[in-house]
């Protein structure tokens, strides 16, 4: 169970994880914005709590391994990475650049320590199955998970509905999914473009263990890490429902917030609000 | 007459040559490369005995990964595995791998950098009664666009399983091409091999060469017939093997062309971006010379039997002959 005091530092760092997707995405000009925002608490969790990694030993073989199957919301990955010690905070000012390391979609020939390059959807549950299947080849199945990050809209994709099948019929209990349960995708909602629903009845007729939680509540989430680590004989999906855009108002539940980056003026309130969030964050914590 | 210094098989134009499918050195080969390498894994989308990987599953059914009709999945599983340091090898028809998955094998091995080994057997309009669909002739451009990439497409079956086995050793991801119908085999167990080198499989008898023949995969007979049927009817020529479409064995090509002046390429794909227009990308480049190209001209396949095809789309001993002489009158 996380502390209070444990708690509380996950709710800062994923602030300064969102201060830092608006700050690199009023500086590219173009970019994801709902998505990042939506996220940051997870990957908080994960880059501060959760995850098996050690920053400074990027090739410690017992690390976790962490996929990242939709690569358009990679500023949420590079912010948790730089705040974690990967690498300078300052440098997440290049996103999209030319020559940065911080591609627009992750390039591991660019960032040597990203488990997978990723853009093109639908892949990374595979990639991740494949991970775990060569682990339990190996005996290495008890001593590190495979996680696998993956947006809802990408569920479209036939490879992941493969890769589900796959998961479900070698019973791989050392992956543990994430389906970022934002209801968005660029030409509207999911349900409008292409129904999801009803989701969880998809995953556990796959022979998946499926929990769902709210993915802005810590103790939710670690919850369901924990109860996912515990699972024998399947692999689990976290559905985790997350507002898109989540922890500025004026970009929340919109979908045309999906693919574009903020304005200077929009970014200048954006920072406002995480700054302050009506004093609830900063002021109480500090 | 065949290069004496690669030992090929000396019945190859007598009645009783052996014939062998190309897929079935492969299977040899993976069965090889697992006993030496315990990291070795085989993936395979329903089609484990058609692709050869049967030896492999019964052997190590604990490395074998049955992933059912679904190619995409097949690579990127792959890719996976790879990621934790297992060399996988996947097969299916070339059709549906790379036909249907390019994108995976793209983005989650080449520009990913994972060591995967991606097997189309069944390439080629020699797959016959299937007809069009099954009949992949996109596949060598496919892959060879790829950065990141090698393709390699073995002439016979006991060079397949060397290939097989050099390739579980190299650095890079490769796109290894295979052939369904039994032909001729061409080399033997002592023919030397080197994956990065192309092999002069005909020489003149004396003389020499006035036109270069370059040739890969199950074609390679076929072009061996033609050179030896043109050198009794006076025209000397080189019979280049090129295992090895990328990277191209620069060297060997360009002495060709130095010596030739004209270029004859063979191979059972498109000759839009296949193993010719690579040869001609180099050549154009580096030292500009007739060219003809035998292969299918911006057509699909039918149904009919691997003979019947090769003919009616213009691979057979004749139409290679027929392309010797043509880039012959063009020859400056």
């Amino acid at each position: 169970m996380l502390t209070q005091e444990k708690t509380l530092e996950l709710e800062m760092k994923a602030n300064d994880i969102r201060e830092s997707i608006i700050t690199m995405l009023v500086e590219a000009g173009s970019g994801h914005t709902a998505g990042p925002l939506g996220m940051s608490d997870i990957f908080a969790y994960f880059y501060f709590h959760g995850l098996k990694h050690d920053p400074k030993n990027i090739t410690w073989d017992e690390r976790d391994r962490l996929v990242l199957s939709n690569g358009h919301i990679c500023p949420v990955l590079y912010a948790a990475m730089a705040h974690s010690g990967y690498f300078p905070v300052e440098e997440l000012r290049t996103l999209r650049k030319f020559g940065s390391r911080l591609q627009g979609h992750p390039h591991r020939e660019f960032m040597p320590w990203l488990e997978n390059s990723s853009g093109p959807l639908g892949s990374g549950i595979s990639q991740a199955s494949g991970m775990a299947l060569a682990d339990r080849i190996d005996g290495k199945d008890k001593i590190r998970f495979i996680y696998c990050f993956t947006g809802d809209g990408e569920l479209n994709e036939g490879n992941n509905w493969e890769a589900i099948m796959f998961a479900g019929k070698n019973k791989l209990r050392n992956l543990i999914t994430i389906v970022d349960r934002n209801n968005i995708q660029i030409d509207g909602t999911t349900e409008d473009v292409m129904p999801l629903e009803l989701l969880r009845d998809k995953w556990e007729s796959f022979n998946w263990h499926v929990i769902e939680i709210s993915g802005h509540d810590f103790s939710a989430i670690d919850q369901a890490v924990n109860e996912a680590q515990a699972v024998e004989e399947k692999p689990t999906v976290i559905i985790a429902h997350t507002i898109p855009g989540k922890g500025v108002k004026e970009f929340e539940r919109d979908y045309k917030w999906h693919g574009k980056p903020p304005s200077k003026e929009e970014a200048d309130m954006a920072l406002k609000e995480l700054r302050t969030l009506g004093g609830k964050i900063k002021s109480e914590h500090q | 007459m065949l290069n004496p210094e690669l030992k090929l098989n000396p019945k190859l134009f007598s009645e009783d040559c052996e014939q062998e499918p190309i897929r079935k050195g492969f299977g040899q080969g993976l069965l090889k490369a697992g006993e030496e390498d315990k990291n070795v894994v085989a993936l395979c989308a329903d089609l484990t005995e058609s692709t050869q990987m049967h030896l492999f599953k019964e052997k190590f059914p604990e490395r074998f990964v049955e992933i059912g009709v679904a190619e995409q999945n097949l690579v990127t599983v792959a890719s996976g595995m790879a990621a934790m340091g297992k060399i996988p090898f996947c097969s299916s028809y070339a059709m549906f791998s790379p036909g249907r998955n390019w994108e995976q094998i793209r983005t989650t091995i080449a520009y990913n950098d994972r060591k995967v080994i991606v097997v189309g057997s069944h390439a080629g309009i020699s797959v016959g009664p299937d007809g069009g669909t099954h009949q992949a002739l996109e596949d060598i451009g496919l892959m060879r666009m790829i950065p990141n990439m090698d393709v390699v497409s073995p002439c016979d079956a006991i060079e397949a399983k060397k290939v097989t086995l050099q390739l579980t050793k190299s650095k890079r991801p490769a796109y290894l091409r295979l052939a369904r119908e039994k032909t001729p085999v061409i080399t033997t167990e002592e023919t030397p091999f080197n994956l990065e080198k192309a092999q002069m499989f005909w020489i003149p008898d004396v003389g020499i060469a006035s036109v270069g023949i370059i040739v890969t995969g199950g074609l390679t007979y076929n072009a061996l017939l033609a050179a030896k049927e043109l050198e009794s009817e006076g025209i000397k020529t080189k019979v280049l093997n090129l295992t090895t479409i990328k990277p191209l064995d620069k060297e060997a090509i360009l002495s060709l062309a130095k010596e030739t002046k004209c270029i004859v390429t063979v191979e059972e794909h498109q000759t839009a971006g296949g193993m010719g227009s690579a040869v001609s990308e180099f050549l154009a480049q580096n030292f500009p010379i007739p060219m003809e190209f035998v292969g299918v001209k911006d057509l699909f396949g039918q149904s009919g039997t691997p003979n019947q095809l090769i003919k009616h789309y213009g691979m057979d001993k004749n139409a290679i002959k027929d392309a010797v002489k043509n880039v012959l009158k063009r020859k400056v």
